[in-house]
């Protein structure tokens, strides 16, 4: 019996102290009708060894592809004490910390997390992570309802150079709220928000304002004139960023006359691995004056009864198990162990390692998007600054292209056709420190052979 | 036991009222209400000029353990919240009649303090409501 | 815990040194990756500089400081702290799975989409549902997931009207919190004292606004709900749906299923009952399953088959969607562990755990019942998990359940949930699990038994407690007060 450690004599034993003749006996609250014989459609039980070998010939079938797409997950080194930290029995089978004195491991690195989230962000005070980016952003919105309260209309801009699923989670976590989710066009020259667009809601009742920094196609927005735009308009402004970039761009806290209100984003690139979509951590950091609108568990420091340093969750009844349907949201379990490995990951790569990794991800998009550009058939949709991500546009359909390039063992970027149509045949490309100048070389000549390969076909 | 003033209006969710002179009516939570809420650490007040209706929340006191809204008693309008409750939470711990009072009301023309008075209220709280 | 690790251990910002660093971890400076000047940051951002070996050893101490199922035995009632097999992280942490790109083809993806392919029939199957979507990434998003479909059926109708969600009073806070996140309203009934829903108060609670009703089964009061099949009848007579919070799913694994019970719409914690790690507060999963009429409105998206291939069904494949819910696919590294727990058990051990974890509760129950101890429903079947009540400890002794839980630590036990629910007074939530030995379980009763005793004699001791932990009590109302959420650099 796998995990169960019941010998025969146990079962009898404990079967006589309950004063049942079976385990059955034990299931007699439940109607009989109820009861179902077996499960078909679970398969028999199979060793360890064998789901190792099922499991490995199925990672192995997914290879190690060649990749270049970021849209939202990014591929970093991950230094090695971080796993092998965050997996130790104590911080990997732990819960939520209720028992603050049987948990200060867990509850001193939420409160050094939320310490760097602060400081990247140049922010006061943040909670110790939320499930993803995408649904940070939606959190995000709703509290920025909450905590406007001169403002009545709820409507929130949501720039088109906002993640595209970020902006479906958006709508569908705050659709039944009510919210006005009004969209903000991209300038198709620049690749950033039409001011035009944000020109038209001028002196409007508006909410809040969504900046994204850097934007969906790695462009970097104004974000000071945009946050200027918003203070002018009494809007407030929610920053959804990059964290890595936080290392050499203006952090949110700074931006304009003031600074954003709340800021939030994904921290996956801290430590976590892309395992196809998940898990992530979300992050969510604000200024002072908004923290009881905030939603997610706090850790604060405070003292025992001998007056020694400690922490313990605080600010608890914002949160769903006291505030019930009136608490700032219905998250209780978020992501403990990813909010661990980020804080172990900024220990490790510290401000002089993080800025290196920003700037080598700078440098080889831009080596990515000047050898890719050479080639006949592709060039930049955009000019001006970006981090780590660009827009190319190609002559031809983008799909059959990537498709070639994936037999190659190339994933060659994130098709843009069906988000952003008006784009044309669009393609988003990545490159972080973790791509070599070889693997630009290798990504250019593969893409090059294709293209002129069907260019004499 | 907790403490009920004889010269005070009560209700059954737990807020006492006082008319001051002015005909303006001073609005906390009874002894027994703070008693058992514990430490208070966060009150949200009103703001002036905020109009209520009889049974509206007007504030939220929070403790580490529970958080209960305040209802207004009676129809008006704001005349002013207790700016100390902002940094001293404590006080309605400490004195919750006297400066932990949490809002100042201008009754609506025709609406009057009503409520129970103490004798009432006290078999409202031993009931344990 | 030892002796010397009750030295406090500083913030990892108090061990930097400037100019310090684990440069092993840095990449080589680039030429070429700087910023234009009006976007730049001042300055470094303020992390802590430190060695590898400091970090490295800072961190392990932390963790030291940490109770965790591989550890001690953590009784927390409804999170369901099973030993967590090391099997299935090792093979989600397989590079293959680990290194692929969310966005990647799908056909680099087979691996993967496999796996999770067969959790959704596996889960369908448990459940009795007749569709499953993975994506929700804790089980309070399965909860919104699941509301939010419910609102969706309704409308999808042309039913306006329905805008009220019932909750029974012993309910997670999660259920009314999600339903006013879903924009409805919440109606609240009351439980009867021996564990069972309210019938006359569901009555009186249904009408045309019901939208639906969110139910626990076993309940919060950890009993099973005798006339489930009658309240199904009642809420579907009234043109509601029945949501079932699967927190306590792991009491009838392999043995009933709400699906049967006429539950339209459920949600699984893949963290507890699938034994995924907590991991100190997350990741978990809350995959939902749905009756066949809320097939349309899954959130998106789900993984399908087309003859040998496997493919992400999206907002195409399912135009009356209640959408997205992350910004990929949910929590998929949460999703194989489960894969991997699944295939390990097979069919017959799904089963076995729902009866061990039943005999391990019942047999706590009984023994604590034999030591003088109060069941809140006696009387009941214990399922999974049970509720003692010290509140006549706490009129006699002075002793609260919060007093009690903090003793057991020094006992070596992590406490029970306590003061939830929130209608049973001074009460303690126990919830022992199937991988428990007898030996454990009899150690835990006599240490309950030698608290009591001791609160007898030296109440102050218990009230006191813990004693042997890196802290003693903490001032949670200081913590509150005078909110220090964040370390700030000394401004020179």
């Amino acid at each position: 019996m796998p995990y169960i450690p019941h010998t025969p004599d146990d079962v009898r034993a404990m079967l006589e102290r309950i004063g049942a003749r079976s385990l059955d006996d034990l299931f007699d609250e439940i109607p009989p009708a109820l009861l179902v014989p077996s499960l078909p459609g679970v398969p028999d039980a199979l060793s360890e060894m064998d789901v190792s070998r099922l499991a490995a010939e199925r990672a192995a079938a997914d290879g190690r592809p060649l990749n270049f797409i970021g849209a939202g997950a990014y591929e970093h080194h991950i230094p090695a004490p971080v796993w092998a930290l965050v997996t130790r029995g104590e911080i990997y089978s732990a819960y939520t910390p209720y028992q603050a004195e049987a948990s200060q491991g867990t509850l001193q690195i939420m409160y050094e997390y939320q310490s760097m989230i602060a400081g990247l962000t140049a922010l006061d005070v943040s909670n110790a992570s939320l499930y993803d980016g995408a649904s940070a952003l939606a959190e995000a919105c709703l509290m920025a309802v909450r905590a406007h309260r001169r403002s009545k209309s709820a409507r929130i801009l949501l720039p088109e150079t906002v993640n595209p699923a970020w902006r479906r989670v958006v709508r569908a976590i705050t659709g039944g709220q009510g919210l006005q989710l009004d969209t903000l066009a991209c300038d198709p020259a620049s690749g950033r928000i039409d001011p035009a667009s944000l020109a038209a809601h001028a002196g409007e009742d508006v909410t809040a304002l969504v900046v994204p920094q850097p934007n969906y196609f790695g462009q970097l927005e104004d974000a000071d004139a945009l946050t200027r735009w918003a203070r002018a308009n009494g809007a407030l402004v929610i920053a959804a960023v990059n964290p890595t970039s936080l290392a050499v761009l203006k952090p949110p806290g700074e931006w304009g006359d003031g600074g954003a209100d709340i800021a939030c984003g994904d921290a996956q690139p801290f430590g976590v691995p892309l395992s196809s979509g998940g898990p992530y951590v979300g992050f969510m950091a604000c200024r002072m004056e908004h923290v009881r609108q905030l939603p997610g568990r706090i850790a604060g420091r405070t003292v025992d009864l001998d007056g020694r340093p400690g922490y313990t969750l605080t600010l608890q009844a914002r949160e769903q198990h006291i505030r019930r349907a009136k608490a700032t949201s219905n998250i209780c379990t978020n992501q403990g162990l990813l909010m661990s490995a980020a804080t172990i990951y900024l220990a490790l790569v510290g401000p002089a390692g993080l800025e290196r990794v920003a700037r080598a991800c700078i440098a080889r998009t831009s080596e990515l998007v000047a050898a890719l550009t050479r080639l006949p058939g592709v060039r930049a949709a955009f000019a001006g600054p970006r981090f780590h991500e660009a827009v190319l546009k190609l002559d031809r359909p983008v799909a059959p292209v990537l498709a070639a390039l994936a037999g190659e063992g190339i994933i060659g970027g994130h098709d843009l056709a069906r988000d952003y149509p008006q784009l044309g045949d669009a393609l988003l490309v990545c490159a972080t420190e973790m791509r070599t100048r070889a693997d630009v070389e290798t990504y250019a000549k593969a893409l090059g052979r294709l293209l002129g390969r069907a260019a004499a076909a | 036991m907790s403490e009920i003033p004889a010269d005070l209006r009560y209700t059954k969710s737990h807020e006492w009222m006082r008319t001051l002179p002015d005909g303006t009516i001073e609005i906390g939570i009874t002894d027994h209400a703070q008693q058992s809420l514990g430490d208070l650490v966060f009150v949200e007040v009103p703001e002036s000029g905020r109009k209520l209706a009889a049974g509206d929340t007007c504030a939220v006191v929070e403790s580490v353990k529970a958080a209960s809204d305040v209802y207004s008693p009676l129809a008006g309008e704001v005349a002013a919240g207790n700016p100390a409750l902002a940094t001293q939470p404590e006080l309605i711990n400490k004195d919750p009649y006297g400066s932990g009072w949490i809002l100042r009301l201008k009754p609506l023309a025709g609406a009057s303090a009503g409520g129970l008075d103490a004798a009432a209220y006290a078999a409202v709280a031993a009931s344990g409501g | 815990m030892s002796g010397s690790l009750r030295k406090p251990e500083p913030l990892i910002f108090e061990l930097s040194r400037p100019g310090r660093g684990a440069t092993a971890q840095h990449p080589a400076a680039e030429p070429g990756g700087e910023v234009p000047a009006g976007y730049r940051r001042r300055g470094l951002p303020p992390l802590p500089e430190v060695s590898e070996l400091q970090a490295v050893r800072h961190y392990t101490r932390l963790s030291q400081l940490n109770f965790g199922i591989d550890t001690h035995f953590y009784p927390l009632g409804s999170c369901t702290m099973k030993y967590n097999p090391r099997a299935c992280n090792a093979l989600a942490m397989l590079p293959g799975f680990l290194g692929r790109h969310p966005l990647a083809d799908a056909a680099t993806g087979q691996g993967v989409l496999g796996c999770l392919f067969e959790l959704q029939e596996m889960l369908k199957d448990v459940t009795g549902m007749a569709g499953v979507s993975l994506t929700p990434m804790a089980g309070a998003q399965g909860e919104f997931a699941g509301v939010a479909m419910i609102r969706a059926y309704h409308r999808a109708r042309g039913d306006l009207t329905r805008t009220e969600i019932i909750v029974p009073d012993a309910a997670h806070g999660t259920n009314p919190a999600t339903a006013t996140m879903c924009g409805m309203k919440v109606r609240e009934i009351p439980t009867r004292p021996d564990g069972d829903v309210d019938l006359a108060a569901l009555d009186a609670a249904l009408s045309p606004a019901t939208a639906g009703i969110m139910l626990t089964n076993p309940s919060t009061l950890g009993v099973f709900e005798r006339r489930i099949v009658e309240i199904a009848r009642k809420v579907h007579d009234a043109g509601g749906l029945l949501y079932y919070d699967g927190a306590n799913l792991n009491a009838i694994l392999g043995k009933a299923r709400p699906g049967d019970m006429g539950f339209d719409v459920i949600h699984m914690n893949l963290h507890k009952t699938f034994s995924t790690p907590h991991g100190g507060g997350g990741p978990g999963s809350g995959a939902v399953g749905v009756g066949q009429w809320l097939l349309p409105h899954l959130p998106v998206p789900v993984v399908g088959r087309e003859g040998e291939r496997y493919r992400w069904l999206d907002e195409r494949d399912l135009p009356d969607t209640i959408g997205r819910l992350s910004g990929f696919m949910g929590n998929t590294g949460v999703l194989l562990r489960a894969w991997v727990y699944m295939r390990i058990l097979g069919a017959a051990g799904m089963r076995r755990v729902a009866e061990y974890s039943t005999l391990n509760a019942n047999y706590l129950l009984a023994r604590l019942v034999e030591a003088g101890f109060e069941a809140a429903c006696p009387g009941r079947r214990a399922s999974h998990e049970f509720i003692v009540t010290l509140r006549r400890e706490a009129r006699q002794l002075g002793v609260t359940a919060m007093d009690f839980a903090k003793r057991l630590l020094d006992h070596g036990y992590h406490a029970p949930t306590t003061y939830f629910p929130l209608l049973v007074p001074e009460c303690l939530l126990i919830e022992p699990t199937e991988t428990e030995t007898r030996e454990e379980l009899d150690g835990f009763v006599e240490a309950l038994i030698a608290i009591r005793r001791e609160a007898a004699t030296d109440a102050a001791a218990v009230k006191a407690a813990p004693h042997t932990m890196p802290v003693r009590r903490l001032d949670d109302v200081r913590a509150a007060r005078q909110l220090d959420v964040a370390w700030k650099p000394e401004v020179a």
